[in-house]
This record gives structure tokens, C-alpha cells and sequence, in this order.
């Protein structure tokens, strides 16, 4: 309840504000913070992204600023307006929500969903309001399995009992209470096909862990949920990628955070998540050369990308890695495991990494 | 050009007129039948407005024609001018005059070609009918009428009948009546209805009737109850002599010597002056003018083209003036801005002349633009795209006045452009297009660029004033949504937070 009422405050201390203005006779404006490559900064200290200070101001009296002035308004009005009935909007539905034609004209409030999503995360930027905490949800995208029980929303869910789908990680697990935790790390992975194999294979079970996973870049409720677990029950977190730049920057996102949603890093981040494969030692040992995919030249660029960035700029470790797949100049899937056998990924590879506690920070 | 004058006059002289307009028909705008039938009315109205103008009266022009029989017409144009004393009636309507006007440098419409004597003649030939012509002095005067002919071999007036008419009104002017055949068209532009219509534009002082054939009327009343300042005739400057005109001033001289035929029957021309002429082509001053050989006139000529003169004096010349510009584009044409510029006077080749321009932008006006050339108050219809103005309007850098351009400027407007000189120099006997001089063509561009200059302020005003509307439409549009928004938020009423935000509005407003 208090929470609800930080929200509620913020959301009418801003239309205060404009009010304010208003009545003084001055022109309405939003300070919003620029969220861009340019004011993104790594902290060493905290090893996260951190968005910097320049802000942009936007007023409504100014003919480039009065479209997106109003959208980000409207979506604080409908924000307090979910608060206060207590429901939930998909970016697509706040987008329809948002959608109207202002009278007498053909313009409408928002024509793309884009301009939606970005007023809610400009809001999310003004009142330091995470997109969740605001009553907006984005996709939800990810299964979870493993020796947990929670809470939600007052169903008792145990994540080792639910067949072989396991529990849909929901877009928004703030309000999700951990009951009993008897797993003593998480393996992340980038694809629901490697999820599906190791759930198949009990992997959860031998090696008591939980395993999870979301499709391509990890969702904003996925990310919490790995955070929650790393915070409040000092899981470590493992992720498994593909040996492909895209991979590595899978990782890069779930522990140190992303530019675009530098401002709620704290929030994501795990600075303490590791890397566990494929890496291009695990190419030459499994002997998984056969398997390469030729580096294309869109590889080749994301790779000298990541390898510049200055979270990875003096990591001699990941520097190894970035050299040795320039040098293959391919990559190569989870999935070629199996040419090693079904079960190869649980019963071998798994175990023996995890065993040699062979992980990259 | 002077020198295709002269030319023509030269070879009246020798051969028979008829045989002349025959085979130069097509020179002197008869080339067709809806030309011939133009050219006809042009002669004549222009002779009438010429002829009230110098006589200081506001013209008053009426123009009827009636269709007699298919391909056959019959043109009537009155005017209100002081009449023609009727001893010179038969001289002044079937006689070629040719020459006598080159002598005369004055501004005027009928500045040069055969005039109302090729319209006589035309009828002649084309239907063998006499042209009628009643005239009057007014007051005691009757009106006479006239039936004339011209005897073609001896270039003579054939008065086949002359009688008078009471003259109770005393109703001074001139009336001629002539059966042509012809071609009447009223939708193009090369049409009468058309010509009158720009004649009207050039000529506010001036009020025009007509009566067409299909039995449509209209009338042109007079804006301005005031004539343009009266031209002065000057005397031909020693660059801007051809040389067949200087062959026959030197023939028709009554000088004696060369020293005094200089400075008598030039501007410009003082005694130092003409010795240093002398002296530059080695002739002797004291030589009698008509004993100049061929060889001898061809040094004077050259001499007196490259002497170093005071330029022709230019208070001879009779703009419109820019007031009387506008009232003709008001007359006419519906639009929002109106501009008019006069340039001072330049010189061309010895010829003082002036341009005018005249812009109507918008309002009722619609793409493409209107080109109006015009000369010595007469309207040029034929062969636009030869003609210097033309040239000029495609030259000027229209986009530097927020005007779009390819090739000509792409805008609802008009543009008007009126040369004034002592001499006129046509590409063609036919009078349509302006020869490309540098002098006329710079000063052409000049008079454009100033209106130019003057229109893109209104255009950039007007485009402020339209983008700051469509600001305020903007936040208008958006205003309801904020209110809406806010009251949400705060819990205000919107209607209130409306009243402060349209506050604020006319702030921006103001």
C-alpha cells in the first residue's frame, strides 16, 4: 500500500508542477534525462551502466517539443488512472489507450507504438519510476524451472512441479515473494531450445539449480527475477550463450546493464552474474570446429564493437576471447553440443564446467 | 529593327505598293486571317488613342465588329480625338506616309510601319470595298464622310465619294469602317477581345467599348481621369542613326553645310562636336551634305558612332508611372499584393528608354504566371518566347524572392512589363517581341529584381504570419489533451486548466 502511494505522489507532483507553471504564465515544461550512447557512462565502482546528467528540456509552447510534451503527460494521467483500479496495461495496450484523434484535426495523440513506449520510459526517467512500478508490462517472455517456491499473487507456486513447460516468468515480478529457496545457483541461457533440453534433462534437479530463460536479449521481468534471486538469496548467476558476438552481448546486458534502460540499471544489473560458455576454449576442447558458422560482415563490426566497450576494454580475459573469435572468424551454437550426444550439454558439459569452476567475469 | 524599316521604305518607293503588302503581308501581320483581322483593330485603335492622347483628351474608344458573311467582317473604331481637318482626311487614310515618321523621334504607338494604311489597304485588296472614314473638328464643324481608295501604282488617294453630315451634338473625332476578311476568335490570346484587355491593363486613363460579332459588349470605363505626362519629340542622336536614315536626313536636309546639318538635325550635337565628328571621318565641314559620295557617308556614319556625346536627353519619355501601373493591374486582375516599380531612364544605341514592371501576386490569380509585355502602351501578342522581356523573367533568380522557379517562376501572378522609348526595337516588322539589347535586358531585370525585392517581403510576411497560425492551430489542437491529462493528475477541473492554458495562447500570440 505504501508503495502504491509513492507512485500516486510523484505521478501528481509532476501534474503540480505543470499546473504550477501554467498558472504562473510561463511555459509548461519536463526535464527529462538524455538517453542516448553519448550519456551513458560505466561505473568501474559499481560495474553498471549509468545514465550521466544532461538532461533535455521540453515544453509544450514549442512547436517540436508539444507532441511528445503531451504524450508523456497522458501517460503519467494513465498510469495514476491503472494505479488507482489496481490493473495492468501491455505496452500495446497503453499504445491503443494513448491512440485517439485530437478533435477538430486528423492528428492522433500517438500513431506508432513506439511513440507510446517512449513516453512511458520517458516517464519511467522523470519520476525515477521503473516501467513496472508504473503499471506498464512488456512482453512476458521466459520459462523458469527449479527447486523454488513462490508466491504470486496468492498462489503458492513450486517451480520443480509444473510439468515440462515449467513457470512463465510474468512481465512484472515485483510483487512476487520467494517462500523457500533450496537451489544454490541459476543458469541463465539465451534460447527456450537449450531451456527445453535441459529441463528435459532434470538438470535442476542434479545439479540443484534453477534454470531459466527468455528468447534472445532477456526481458525486464526476467532480468528482476535473476537480480531478485542474486540479491535477496545470493544465487550466482551463470549464463550460457552461443559463441557469437550477439552472445557476449546477451551477457553484457544482464550484468552490467544496457544503454537504453541505463537509468534503472540498479535495478536490472547483476554485476555478479559470470559467463559460462560457449567460449572458444570450449570450441578447441569439445572439438566443436566442425560445427563453425562463417563470420559475416556484420559479425566481424558487432565484435570490434563489444571489444571496445569500457566495461570490456581492460578485461584481458574476455580481450582473449574477443582475439580467438576474430581469428576463427565464426561462430558456433549451444546446440552443436549435441553432435556429442543427447545429453551431452547435462551430462558432460555442464557438470565438468561447472566442476572446474571455469567462468568468465 | 530601324534598319528593316528603313529597308521597307526604301522599297515602297520602288515598287508598287500593292505588289508591296503582297509580298510582305506576313511582315506586317497579315499573315492570317485571325492575325489580319487583329491587326486591323490595332491599327486603328492605336492611331485613335495616339490621336486624343497629343490632343490632350482622355480617350474614349468604341470598337464594333460585325460578321458580314462567312470570312467577312466589318471593323468600326470611333474615338473622341480632335478629328482630322477634312482636307487631310484622303492623305492621312490612303496615302503612304512612309518615312515621314521616321524623321520624328516621339514616343507614340504608331511609332513606325505602315499603320492604319496597311488596314486600308488589306481591305482593299481582300474585299475591294472603299474604307469609310467620318471625321470632325467638333464645334461648327459637320461631320464629313469619306469613301476612299488607294490607287496602288501611284501610292495616291482615290476619293470615291465626300459629303457632309450635320453635326448637332458637335461630335469631334474620327470613325473608320473597313470590310476585311478575317477570322474572329475570342478564347486565345492572340484574340481582339484579349487585346483590348491588355490595352485596357496599360491604359487606365482610357475607356474602351466593343461590340463583337457573336454579340458580346464590353466596356473598359477609365480609373484615372488623368493623362500620362504629354511625350516630347526629339531629334535623333548621332549613336542611334542607322545608316539608310542618315542617307535620306542628309538628302531631305535643307542645311547647307555638313557642320550645320549636324547640329541642327541632331540632339546632342553642338559645333565642337560635330567638327571633331568632321574631323573623325576626314570630311570637310564646310562640304554641302547632299554632294556626300556613298564612300564619304559610310565614314560620317562610322565617325558619328564612335564620337564621344552627351547621351539623348531622356525628359522626352512618358511612363506610366507606378500609380497608374497599379490602377491598370486593379482593373483587371483580383489579386492580394499589387507592386509596380518604374526605372529611371537609360539609353540603348542613342535611344533613351524606360521599363516598367508591374506584379499581381495571389488572391484570384492561379499558376502558371501571366506574361504581359507591352511597348509604348500597346500590348505585344505574338512570338513571347523571342522577346527580350521574356528572356528577362526566365534570367532573374526568382527563388531569392521566395518564389519557385524552373525556368520561368512558378507562382499565381501576373507580370507586366512595359518598354517606353522614342524607338522601339522589334525583332520583326510585325511588332511582337523586343530585340535582346544588353541595356534592355539589364534594365528589364533590374525593374523585375525591384518588384521582385518588393513582393518577397509581402510573400515572407505572409509565410510568417501563415506558420504562426499553424503554431497556434497546433497547440490549440493539443491544449484539450494537456487539460485533460492534468485534471486527471491533479484532480483540477479541465475547463479551468483550459481558461489559463488559452491565457497563456494569446500570450503567444500577441
Amino acid at each position: 500500500m505504501k508503495r502504491k502511494d509513492e507512485v500516486i505522489e510523484a505521478l501528481e507532483a509532476l501534474g503540480a508542477k505543470i499546473l504550477q507553471e501554467i498558472e504562473r504564465g510561463e511555459n509548461p515544461s519536463l526535464e527529462v534525462p538524455i538517453r542516448s550512447l553519448s550519456n551513458v557512462r560505466y561505473n568501474p565502482e559499481t560495474r553498471m551502466l549509468e545514465l550521466g546528467s544532461e538532461r533535455a528540456k521540453r515544453y509544450f509552447f514549442n512547436v517540436a517539443h508539444v507532441r511528445k510534451f503531451v504524450q508523456t503527460v497522458e501517460a503519467a494521467a494513465l498510469s495514476k488512472e491503472l494505479k488507482e483500479v489496481g490493473k495492468h496495461l501491455s505496452l500495446r495496450e497503453a499504445f491503443y489507450r494513448m491512440k485517439r484523434t485530437l478533435p477538430g484535426s486528423d492528428i492522433n495523440l500517438v500513431d506508432e507504438q513506439e511513440e507510446s513506449n517512449q513516453a512511458i520510459e520517458d516517464l519511467e526517467l522523470i519520476t525515477n519510476l521503473s516501467r513496472e512500478k508504473l503499471h506498464f508490462n512488456a512482453n512476458k517472455m521466459g520459462s523458469v524451472a527449479g527447486k523454488v517456491v513462490i508466491e504470486d499473487k496468492g498462489d503458492v507456486v513450486d517451480w520443480s512441479k509444473l510439468g515440462s513447460g515449467g513457470w512463465s516468468i510474468p512481465s512484472n515480478v515485483e510483487e512476487i515473494v520467494f517462500k523457500e529457496v533450496k537451489a544454490r545457483f541459476v543458469l541463465y541461457m539465451e534460447k527456450a531450445a537449450e531451456w527445453e533440453r535441459l529441463h528435459e534433462d532434470r538438470v535442476w534437479e542434479r545439479l540443484n539449480c534453477v534454470i531459466m530463460c527468455s528468447q534472445g536479449q532477456a526481458t525486464r521481468g526476467v532480468r528482476r527475477l535473476l537480480q531478485r534471486l542474486h540479491l535477496e538469496h545470493g544465487l550466482p548467476i551463470y549464463v550460457l550463450t552461443d559463441f557469437d558476438p550477439w552472445g557476449f552481448y546477451i551477457y553484457s546486458v544482464l550484468k552490467f546493464g544496457s544503454i537504453g534502460l541505463a537509468h534503472i540499471s540498479e535495478q536490472l544489473a547483476i554485476p555478479g552474474a559470470k559467463f559460462l560458455g560457449l567460449t572458444a576454449d570450449d570450441v578447441e576442447r569439445y572439438d566443436l570446429k566442425k560445427h563453425f558458422i562463417k563470420f559475416e560482415e556484420v559479425d566481424l563490426r558487432r565484435l570490434e564493437q563489444i571489444a571496445k566497450y569500457e566495461w570490456f576494454k581492460d578485461n584481458k580475459e574476455w580481450q582473449r576471447q574477443f582475439k580467438l573469435m576474430k581469428q576463427m572468424g565464426a561462430k558456433v551454437e549451444l546446440a552443436a553440443l549435441s553432435s556429442k550426444g543427447i545429453t551431452f550439454i547435462s551430462e558432460h558439459y555442464l557438470p565438468e564446467k561447472l566442476r572446474k569452476q571455469e567462468f568468465l567475469d | 529593327m530601324a534598319a528593316k524599316g528603313e529597308e521597307l521604305a526604301e522599297k515602297i518607293r520602288e515598287i508598287s505598293v500593292a505588289e508591296f503588302f503582297e509580298k510582305n503581308r506576313h511582315l506586317l501581320g497579315y499573315e492570317n486571317p485571325t492575325r489580319s483581322l487583329l491587326t486591323v483593330v490595332k491599327e486603328a485603335v492605336e492611331n485613335s488613342t495616339d490621336a486624343a492622347e497629343e490632343a490632350g483628351i482622355l480617350p474614349e474608344i468604341k470598337v464594333e465588329i460585325q460578321q458580314l458573311a462567312e470570312g467577312r467582317f466589318k471593323v468600326m473604331v470611333e474615338d473622341n480625338g480632335p478629328g482630322i481637318p477634312s482636307s487631310k482626311v484622303p492623305v492621312a487614310f490612303a496615302k503612304f506616309l512612309v518615312g515621314s515618321k521616321f524623321h520624328r523621334l516621339r514616343q507614340s504607338r504608331g511609332i513606325q510601319g505602315i499603320g492604319i494604311h496597311g488596314a486600308v489597304l488589306y481591305s482593299q485588296l481582300t474585299t475591294g470595298k472603299p474604307a469609310k472614314v467620318l471625321s470632325s473638328l467638333g464645334g461648327n464643324d459637320p461631320i464629313h464622310e469619306f469613301e476612299l481608295m488607294i490607287d496602288v501604282t501611284k501610292n495616291e488617294p482615290i476619293v470615291l465619294s465626300h459629303r457632309t453630315l450635320p453635326n448637332p451634338k458637335g461630335w469631334h473625332g474620327v470613325r473608320v469602317e473597313l470590310e476585311v476578311e478575317g477570322r474572329y476568335v475570342d478564347k486565345i490570346t492572340q484574340s481582339v477581345p484579349e487585346y483590348l484587355r491588355q490595352t485596357a491593363i496599360v491604359n487606365p486613363f482610357a475607356t474602351l467599348h466593343f461590340k463583337g460579332p457573336n454579340g458580346a459588349s464590353f466596356t473598359y470605363r477609365r480609373r484615372v481621369e488623368e493623362l500620362p505626362r504629354q511625350p516630347k519629340e526629339i531629334k535623333p542622336h548621332p549613336h542611334g542613326v542607322e545608316l539608310g536614315l542618315l542617307r535620306r536626313m542628309l538628302s531631305n536636309t535643307s542645311a547647307k553645310t555638313l557642320l550645320g546639318f549636324l547640329t541642327t538635325e541632331f540632339c546632342r550635337v553642338g559645333r565642337t562636336s560635330a567638327l571633331e565628328i568632321c574631323s573623325l571621318a576626314s570630311l570637310n565641314p564646310g562640304q554641302h551634305p547632299q554632294k556626300l559620295s556613298g564612300e564619304e557617308v559610310l565614314r560620317l556614319h562610322k565617325a558619328m558612332q564612335s564620337a564621344k556625346l552627351m547621351g539623348p536627353p531622356t525628359d522626352c519619355l512618358s511612363p506610366l508611372g507606378e500609380q497608374m501601373l497599379l490602377e491598370g493591374l486593379k482593373r483587371e486582375f483580383r489579386a492580394e499584393k499589387y507592386v509596380a516599380v518604374t526605372r529611371p531612364p537609360a539609353v540603348y544605341r542613342g535611344n533613351p528608354f524606360q521599363i516598367e514592371c508591374g506584379i499581381a501576386y495571389g488572391g484570384e490569380l492561379k499558376e502558371p504566371v501571366q506574361i504581359l509585355r507591352f511597348a509604348n502602351r500597346v500590348p505585344l501578342l505574338y512570338h513571347q518566347g523571342d522577346c527580350a522581356f521574356t528572356q528577362a523573367i526566365r534570367e532573374v533568380d526568382w527563388r531569392r524572392y521566395g518564389i519557385p522557379q524552373d525556368d520561368f517562376p512558378k507562382a499565381p501572378m501576373v507580370i507586366l512589363l512595359h518598354f517606353v522609348s522614342v524607338w522601339v526595337p522589334f525583332t520583326s516588322e510585325g511588332k511582337q517581341a523586343l530585340a535582346c539589347y544588353p541595356e534592355i535586358m539589364r534594365e528589364a531585370k533590374l525593374a523585375l529584381q525591384d518588384a521582385g525585392r518588393e513582393l518577397s517581403q509581402y510573400i515572407s510576411r505572409k509565410e510568417r504570419l501563415r506558420e504562426k497560425q499553424l503554431r497556434m492551430g497546433l497547440f490549440e489542437r493539443y491544449m484539450p489533451e494537456l487539460a485533460e491529462s492534468l485534471s486527471k493528475l491533479t484532480g483540477r477541473p479541465k475547463e479551468e486548466i483550459m481558461a489559463q492554458l488559452e491565457r497563456r495562447l494569446d500570450e503567444e500570440k500577441g
